[in-house]
Formats: C-alpha cells, sequence, structure tokens
C-alpha cells in the first residue's frame, strides 16, 4: 500500500482512506458470497423447474416463507431452491448495511462523535426498513 | 417460454445491461426495468425490486476499486445518505400505492432526462469556491489526488444538495435505479465538489441507497427468487467485465449509442404507461 495517498492526520492511526479500503474488500467479499450463493440456488432451481411455464405478468405476492429472514433459513434447511436464492439476495441487501455499521465504528475509533451519530441515523433508517416495515 | 429459457435469456439481457452501464456509467438498472416488462412482460414491481437488488451488486462490487484511487469522501457521502435513504423508503412506500402505468411514465421520463444528462458537456470547476459555514460545521471539505499533486476543494450550496439527495432517493426507491446521475449532479453543480469525487462518492452511495429500498421491497414480496435471481448475476458478471475493460475502449461512441438506446426505452415506457399497457 502506498503510503503518499493516505491522509496522514494522525500518523498510524486510523483514517478514512484506509478505513475506506477495509470497508472496500469488506463489501467486495460480501457480493461474492451473495452471488455464489445466488448462483447455487439459481442452478439448483433451474434443474428442478426447467420446464415449467413461468408467470410473472401479474403481481402474486411472494409466499409468506420467502420474506422474513427467519423463514427463509426454514426453507434453506429444506433445500428449497427458491430459499436458497432467496438467501444469497438477503447477502446481498445486507452488504451496504455492515457498511454503515463498520463505518460507525471507525468513526467512533477516530473520535469523530458527530459522524458517528450521522452514521447511526443511517443505519437506523436501513434497519427500519429491512425489518420494521412489512 | 419455460423457466429455463426465461432465466437464460433474462440473464444474458442482464448481461448486456450490466456490462453496457458500466462502460458508459450510466449504470445497468436503467435498461433491466424496461427491458424486463417491455420484452419479458414482467410485472413492473417485479422488474424493480430484481433491479434494485443489482444496483446493489455493481455498487458494493465495484467500490472496493474506486476507493483506492483516493477520490471518494466518505463524510460527504455519509452525510448525504440520511437524505437519500429516507428518500428511497418513501419512493418504495409511494409504489407500492400507485398503479403500475404511471411507475412507467415517471420511469421513461427519468430516461429521457438521463439521456440529456449524458450528452452534455463535463467540466471541472477552475475557480475555487469559497466553503459555506455549514461544510465546514459538517467537515465535507477535503482533498483529491490531481497530477500535480493533493488538491484541497471546498463545499458550498449543502442545503439544495441535501435536498436534491433526498429527491435522487425517492427516484431510485420508486423507479429501482441507483440515480447516480442525479446524485453527481446534486453535488457536481449544487455542492461545487469536483466531478471525480461526486462519481465516485455517488457511486459508493448507491448501494447504501439502493438497500433501504429494497428491504421495503423485500418485505412486501417485490422480490422474487425466479426473476432476480439471472438479473443480479447477469448483471453484476456484465458490469465487471465492463469495468475490466473500460481502461482500454473508446467508449465515446458507445456512450451516444447508449444514450439512443435509452432514448428510445424512455418514449417507450411513456407510450406504454399512458395507453395503460404496462
Amino acid at each position: 500500500m502506498s503510503d503518499e495517498s493516505l491522509t496522514a492526520a494522525k500518523p498510524g492511526s486510523w483514517n478514512d482512506q484506509r478505513i475506506e479500503i477495509i470497508i472496500g474488500t469488506l463489501l467486495r467479499t460480501g457480493v461474492i458470497l451473495a452471488a455464489a450463493v445466488v448462483l447455487f440456488g439459481g442452478v439448483l432451481y433451474v434443474a428442478r423447474h426447467a420446464h415449467e411455464i413461468p408467470n410473472y405478468r401479474t403481481f402474486h405476492r411472494e409466499p409468506e416463507n420467502l420474506k422474513s429472514p427467519r423463514e427463509i433459513v426454514h426453507g434453506v434447511v429444506r433445500m428449497s431452491a427458491p430459499a436458497i436464492i432467496q438467501l444469497g439476495l438477503l447477502l446481498l441487501i445486507a452488504t451496504p448495511v455492515a457498511r454503515v455499521a463498520f463505518s460507525a465504528v471507525a468513526f467512533a475509533i477516530e473520535g469523530d462523535r458527530m459522524y458517528v451519530v450521522i452514521t447511526l441515523i443511517v443505519l437506523a433508517v436501513l434497519l427500519y426498513s429491512l425489518f420494521g416495515s412489512s | 417460454m419455460n423457466i429455463l429459457e426465461f432465466t437464460g435469456l433474462v440473464g444474458l439481457g442482464s448481461l448486456l445491461a450490466g456490462f453496457l452501464g458500466a462502460l458508459t456509467g450510466l449504470g445497468g438498472g436503467v435498461v433491466v426495468v424496461p427491458m424486463l416488462t417491455l420484452l419479458f412482460h414482467v410485472d413492473i414491481r417485479y422488474a424493480i425490486g430484481a433491479s434494485l437488488v443489482s444496483v446493489i451488486a455493481t455498487s458494493s462490487g465495484a467500490a472496493a476499486a474506486y476507493v483506492r484511487e483516493g477520490y471518494s469522501n466518505i463524510r460527504i457521502g455519509m452525510f448525504l445518505e440520511t437524505a437519500t435513504t429516507v428518500g428511497g423508503i418513501a419512493g418504495a412506500a409511494i409504489a407500492m400505492h400507485v398503479s403500475g402505468s404511471a411507475i412507467a411514465i415517471v420511469f421513461g421520463l427519468v430516461l429521457l432526462y438521463s439521456a440529456y444528462l449524458s450528452s452534455r458537456h463535463r467540466e471541472e470547476h477552475s475557480a475555487q469556491m469559497q466553503s459555506s459555514k455549514l461544510a465546514q460545521k459538517l467537515r465535507l471539505n477535503g482533498t483529491y489526488p490531481t497530477p500535480e499533486g493533493k488538491q484541497p476543494y471546498n463545499v458550498t450550496g449543502v442545503p439544495a444538495g441535501y435536498s436534491m439527495m433526498f429527491g435522487a432517493g425517492v427516484l431510485s426507491g420508486l423507479l429501482g435505479i441507483g440515480s447516480g446521475a442525479v446524485k453527481v449532479v446534486a453535488m457536481d453543480q449544487a455542492m461545487k465538489i469536483p466531478f471525480k469525487v461526486s462519481t465516485t462518492t455517488s457511486n459508493f452511495m448507491i448501494g447504501v441507497t439502493a438497500a433501504a429500498s429494497a428491504g421495503l421491497y423485500l418485505n412486501r414480496g417485490y422480490v422474487t427468487p425466479g426473476i432476480t435471481m439471472p438479473v443480479m448475476l447477469g448483471v453484476l458478471a456484465g458490469s465487471l467485465i465492463g469495468a475490466k475493460i473500460l481502461v482500454k475502449a473508446k467508449v465515446k461512441a458507445l456512450r451516444y449509442l447508449f444514450a439512443a438506446v435509452i432514448v428510445v426505452l424512455g418514449i417507450e415506457m411513456v407510450f406504454n404507461g399512458v395507453t395503460g399497457r404496462l
């Protein structure tokens, strides 16, 4: 890593650039993991249902067992292909949430209280959307 | 069309969308929704749910690469995300309550506007702006790398930029797009943030904004595995390939081609929305 590109606020301490690099790696790992799970579920799904006719022309809600995290996990245990895909999608949606949570910790380590609060607001909005909006 | 064919074709189309989206910087989302609705006759809310998930994938996947260049400003991003995420939830909530035709019309108009934005010439601000007091208080000012070394920049127009970011969030949640173009305009034009910093910070914000809307779509059953699986995998693969060859390719002609495609899709969406076919 070239030190020249880093902001030298406090030498040896955490700084924005280094935090961002760690966060970037975290995001990438999350996406790769999620894609692998979705791909696995997808192969299973197509292999089992290849010749059925899909109907997405009109909206019909997903069965209850694919909307809440707990029931997605139950489906995965039964090796249900749609549930495995849904688990991968849930992982993917969780990566930016993890990123925000990590940023809050990083700002706290830096001692930047204002940005800890700002980051926690963003985190609260995301968690409300995932868990509180159903 | 059976599930095997549907998955294959949607996956291929999404691959192309992600590829062109990465090459032109417009994102794959703007093509995915029209493709699914106009070509595959998928209900527009399913299409939006799938598109949102693919937006998260490309934004998060590209983040690591962007960050190393040292352009993105995490404080600007995080501060503005308080506006885009709340906007994203509001947009998703609106999408649950209005007709598919209305969404299609708004989508078409936004496509036309994006095409207009992408055809405009971009220039770096030459004059050094005076920082506003609010920007100073929020510690938004920063530096970015240039060939001549680190260049400091000042931020201004925070209330205007913040309001535009809320709007970008609403559009993202309503239409399932990253609305990167609007985010860049808010930072670049309203807040006078250098263009490079605006685009990379915008890319970082897109994933968080889309996650705020995607949670709502998931909870309401609008993220369906059969559609989202090929879309997410296709767009992700396409955008990674696109980002790899971006350095070598001559994108100017492609950009015009893509803008033309978007204009056609925009007109189609408005037409189908007005005539009530979507």
